[in-house]
């Protein structure tokens, strides 16, 4: 008795749906990872030592502990008191935090890089200190954050792939629900792969370039 | 809200056995670390020589792992060498994937260092009597490793944190015994909050250590 049945053009809809919840979960990380990154930058570029330290110490924990074990953690933690989520809502929830963790780095770098007399300028032109923040902080500081902004979104859509572990069907769940269905891993995973390649290199390419054009 | 005993007791007495997982996860990271460096510098060198296929090699390699996840590769070396009937172990499916995407990423770090320094050192350090090994070993390299020891180090905690998707693969790494603990004692959530804090304890001991490393070789001039 054969006990896989090989692939077929009927596993195309499946494979799409992966595809569909790959770029949902990361389009979702990465839209409330940059806001949440712009509030925390533009706190840790403006605030005191005390507040910087508190949140650096905060956003240190999310870097140093693998993103596998704070999508376990919390999962089974929600689960513990009672308000189970939805994988993708609870898988949403720690990306998009993860994601924070490094944009507020990226932004709190553009914020440094608008030059002090600038603002001061702007200051003594009777802006208010919010109006300083909005029309001169905000555009001369985002300007030179692209490529890295790029980078770390790039990172993102890698990093969805764990999100699987909680039990989203991303990408690579279902391909790999596919492998054990069908024994034919290699096809799959190389298939799998060019997806995430052909997304993920021109977009890489696109940041060299902006950078190279920005030091020239 | 239901109250949730904690029982931190059965984490305490599996305690000897995190530590023997936490120290495969350094073992893995370590090594792959290590390999990783020896590959990037020939990928570097490959990918700045003149031969056009040598080049064209590197930067596939390090295309390759620059731009898809390492779950992927982890996957790849598991199930799709499987397939070809190389079978490797958990721990080897691992280190390979480690491996692949560390030599990339250092590569293009090698690459960056070296670009970064003016070729006229070079030139100056020849006209001053030296030869080409000396003016590498005195003037080039000293500078370039200051400027890629940081990110070298970024890259090894990221090695460290990635070891971690051998939970997936059946490794007996620190999260792969962290699994295996859990599913036979049912306290999920004492084991992973320990698993997480080993975690975050080793990560900050590499960087500690790694700072008190660059005091004693850079004597405070890094970059």
């Amino acid at each position: 008795m054969n006990l896989f049945t090989p692939i077929s053009w009927n596993d195309a809809g499946f494979i799409l749906t992966g595809v569909l919840n790959t770029v949902y979960i990361s389009v979702v990380a990465i839209f409330f990872g940059t806001i949440l990154g712009l509030i925390l930058g533009f706190a840790r570029a403006e605030c005191n030592k005390i507040v910087n330290m508190c949140l650096g110490g905060v956003l240190d924990i999310l870097k140093s502990v693998p993103l596998i074990i704070q999508l376990i953690l919390f999962s089974t933690f929600i689960g513990a008191m009672g308000y189970p989520l939805d994988p993708f809502v609870a898988g949403s929830i720690i990306l998009s935090l993860y994601t924070m963790a490094f944009m507020v780095e990226v932004f709190r770098s553009g914020f440094d890089n608008v030059p002090h007399a600038t603002k001061k300028a702007a200051r003594s032109l009777g802006m208010s200190y919010w109006q300083t923040v909005r029309h001169i902080s905000i555009p001369i500081g985002m300007r030179s954050v692209l490529p890295s902004w790029i980078g770390v979104g790039l990172s993102v859509i890698k990093d969805s792939a764990l999100v699987s572990v909680i039990g989203y069907m991303e990408l690579l769940r279902t391909a790999e629900q596919l492998i054990s269905r069908s024994q034919q891993a290699v096809m799959i995973l190389v298939g799998v792969g060019l997806f995430y390649f052909l997304i993920s290199y021109p977009l890489s390419l696109y940041g060299k370039y902006i950078e190279r054009k920005m030091t020239r | 809200m239901d109250s949730y005993n904690f029982h931190w007791n059965v984490v305490w007495d599996a305690f000897p056995q995190l530590l023997s997982g936490a120290f495969t996860t350094l073992h893995v990271s370590v090594l792959s670390m290590l390999v990783g460096i020896v590959a990037a510098v020939f990928l570097a060198l490959g990918k700045m020589s003149n031969s056009k296929i040598l080049s064209f090699l590197s930067s596939v390699w390090i295309e390759l792992s620059r731009n898809t996840p390492a779950l992927f590769l982890i996957y790849m070396a598991y199930f799709g060498l499987g397939a070809y009937g190389i079978h490797l172990s958990p721990y080897l499916s691992v280190f390979a994937a480690l491996v692949f995407v560390n030599g990339g990423y250092l590569a293009e770090t090698f690459r960056g260092g070296f670009q970064s320094i003016p070729p006229t050192q070079y030139n100056a350090a020849r006209s001053l009597g030296m030869n080409r090994i000396q003016a590498y070993r005195h003037i080039i390299l000293p500078q370039m490793f200051r400027r890629i020891y940081h990110p070298m180090t970024n890259q090894f905690i990221w090695s460290i944190l990635m070891s971690s998707l051998g939970i997936l693969v059946g490794m007996n790494d620190l999260s792969g015994e962290t699994q295996r603990l859990q599913s036979s004692s049912f306290r999920t959530l004492e084991f992973f909050i320990v698993a997480a804090a080993m975690y975050y304890v080793i990560a900050k001991l590499v960087l500690f250590a790694a700072h008190l490393v660059s005091k004693r070789v850079f004597k405070g001039e890094l970059s």
